[in-house]
């Protein structure tokens, strides 16, 4: 039913873990919008996916979206009243299971029969598509250690759930931005080889992707960009004219915020080559990109330019990695500094140098550390420079107003990655160990070990995949 | 003539970190138009480059976006095996933006009017005495898209 007015697409969730209460107000603006809407749910990060897989081996009913159920139950009822589809790649790694948890949730909640489609083909272990996997060069990739492999499927699929009735597209590892770019191919009657189009669509749900990045979520810096209400963010809309010409605004009546900043941050998010992001739908060029703030709210976009779609699509391949294990204790008050660096190393020598570990002082140097420890070591030689007393290494940090108070409270962090699950505890189990015989006045231990999969890209012909569309009454 | 100061980038701009792998994106975004050029000409694939030294980072990479104001940062090998692999608490890198923030800039001290004035950092000018007065009216035109590259030293 091709549209000449507006399509709305809203996110509910920009991640898994995203807040639960941001789909109601979406969808309430939707619903006030009286256009064509649609909401979509971008739960699937590399590592979730792989995480997922190891949750099906292990429970054939499980492997999607933890939060599904509790994602879904506030909005289903009115979504299904009010026409407003729903789109998720919340199906991860086992769409059939969520799509019967969805059924559940429907019946629980006293819904009209919903109609559910489920997307797979994505998943190239399952298709027999595996032995076409290649690397970047276009060499067969040797599969090795591979957990799970998964192609990046693009809208087309998705479209055709929605052109079938679906209420709910229940999906696995789509593109992100195509869950935005179907609903607006659907409503407008696109052709998703019309390159323009197909990059208006795609520079929209990367906007949307990623929930409320581009509303003032992962925004905030007070006294610089300040964010109305950043406790309740309201989660991005999207209203897509049928020419590709669009404005980002948000839900209304709550907090949050979208100007040409917000905007210009989530535009340029995980984008490498500005002129040529490449989805499975549209090879997209920022690069003319014009933002304008047409309103409180309100930014318009426009000249997102595209060209043909890549030939192959991307495949996010797990691996199993092994074994990682943490352990963390804090020193405060006098010489805490020169007590957590004691700790540090007298754990360093008692691991050894066979085994990856690495020690921050959180407080002192950690996020912006580094492995083998130098950039900790730098800021200890400058605060040598400056006078030698221990404390003295607060000079080296610029910007801060007490620095003697910030290095009266250390926290030394020791990680450990290693093949053998007895190997990597040793981080904790050394840490522990600490608190009889490490440096004086340590606590507040705290330690995890756990498995760890990695993942890596490949490549497949996109001819060797074939997107499956099942309709659920 | 106009009296410059040295600032944090910080001052003049804002950016968000993204990582794909072991590859990172920094994007560094001009709150205002005036101050894009002073981007381009400052803020250098080279500087960001010994930025993530310590880091062993590999090529870093230019892209420029004057209609957003912005510059795009790719920076790859940096994050000692990303997600997966890191040992790093930050394994995606997120916390990178503002390392790339913390660059300093020299600005006419006229154009921060009304940039962060609430409760931000200070300007550290006033108490570093670091910055001199010179012309800038020799700044080169950056404004075409260009793209500078530098293999990192340590890769």
């Amino acid at each position: 039913m091709p549209s000449h007015g507006t399509v709305m697409v809203g996110c509910g969730a920009g991640f898994s873990g995203d807040r639960l209460d941001a789909p109601l107000p979406v969808v309430r603006s939707l619903i006030s919008s009286g256009r064509p809407a649609a909401i979509m749910f971008e739960t699937l990060g590399e590592r979730t996916l792989a995480l997922a897989q190891l949750a099906r081996l292990e429970n054939p009913d499980a492997g999607y979206e933890p939060l599904l159920e509790r994602m879904l139950a506030p909005i289903l009822e009115a979504c299904l009243a009010n026409g407003i589809r729903i789109l998720g790649n919340f199906g991860a790694a086992n769409p059939h299971a969520a799509a019967r948890a969805i059924r559940a949730l429907g019946q629980r909640l006293g819904c009209r029969p919903i109609r559910i489609a489920v997307v797979t083909g994505d998943d190239l272990i399952a298709s027999g598509a595996i032995s076409g996997l290649e690397d970047e060069r276009g060499a067969p990739r040797s599969l090795g250690d591979v957990i799970c492999a998964n192609a990046y499927l693009g809208a087309a699929p998705l479209v055709e759930a929605l052109a079938a009735g679906a209420d709910i597209v229940v999906t696995g590892r789509v593109a992100d931005p195509s869950l935005a770019l179907a609903p607006f191919a659907y409503h407008h009657g696109w052709s998703l080889d019309d390159t323009a189009l197909a990059a208006a669509g795609t520079m929209a749900g990367h906007l949307l992707e990623c929930g409320a990045q581009v509303t003032g979520g992962y925004y905030a810096d007070p006294g610089f960009k300040d964010v109305p209400h950043p406790d309740r963010i309201g989660f991005p809309i999207v209203a897509m004219q049928a020419d590709g010409r669009f404005t980002v605004t948000k839900a209304d009546d709550i907090g949050g915020l979208v100007t040409r900043h917000t905007v210009t941050e989530q535009l340029l998010y995980e984008i490498h080559d500005p002129s040529a992001y490449l989805t499975p739908d549209v090879t997209l060029d920022i690069t003319q990109v014009e933002l304008a703030e047409a309103g409180p709210d309100c930014v318009r976009v426009e000249g997102a330019r595209g060209r043909q779609r890549p030939a192959r699509l991307k495949v996010t391949v797990g691996h199993d990695a092994g074994w990682f294990g943490e352990g963390e204790i804090s020193y405060a008050g006098p010489n805490a500094l020169n007590r957590a660096r004691l700790a540090l190393d007298v754990v360093r020598k008692r691991l050894g140098s066979g085994i990856r570990m690495r020690g921050d002082l959180i407080g002192v140097a950690s996020v912006f550390n580094d492995d083998r420890g130098e950039w900790l070591a730098r800021r200890a030689d400058r605060a040598g420079e400056a006078g030698g007393a221990a404390d003295a290494l607060a000079g080296a940090f610029a910007g801060a107003h007490d620095p003697a108070q910030l290095l009266q409270d250390v926290r030394v962090r020791i990680a450990v990655s290693a093949p053998e699950r007895e190997v990597a505890a040793r981080a904790p189990e050394e840490v522990l160990a600490l608190y009889c015989s490490g440096p004086a006045g340590g606590g507040g231990v705290r330690s995890s070990l756990r498995r760890r999969i990695s993942t890596t890209s490949g490549y497949i012909r996109r001819e060797l995949v074939r997107p499956v569309v099942e309709i659920l009454e | 003539m106009s009296e410059l100061v040295e600032v944090p980038l910080h001052r003049i701009a804002h950016g968000r970190a993204g990582d794909k792998g072991d590859r990172l994106n920094v994007s560094v975004i001009a709150y205002r138009a005036e101050h894009y050029p002073l981007l381009c000409e400052q803020v250098t694939a080279e500087r960001v480059a010994e930025l993530f030294a310590h880091r062993r980072a590999g090529k870093v990479q230019r892209y420029e976006l004057p209609r957003l104001w912005a510059l795009n940062f790719v920076i790859d090998d940096v994050l000692e095996g990303g997600v997966n692999d890191a040992l790093n608490l930050d394994g995606h890198g997120k916390s990178n933006s503002f390392l790339v923030l913390s660059l300093t800039v020299r600005v006419p001290r006229v154009s921060l009017s009304g940039i962060g004035d609430g409760q931000g950092i200070p300007d550290r000018s006033d108490s570093t005495g670091i910055p001199d007065s010179y012309d800038s009216t020799d700044s080169p035109d950056t404004r075409n898209t260009r793209l500078t590259q530098k293999e990192g030293t340590d890769s």
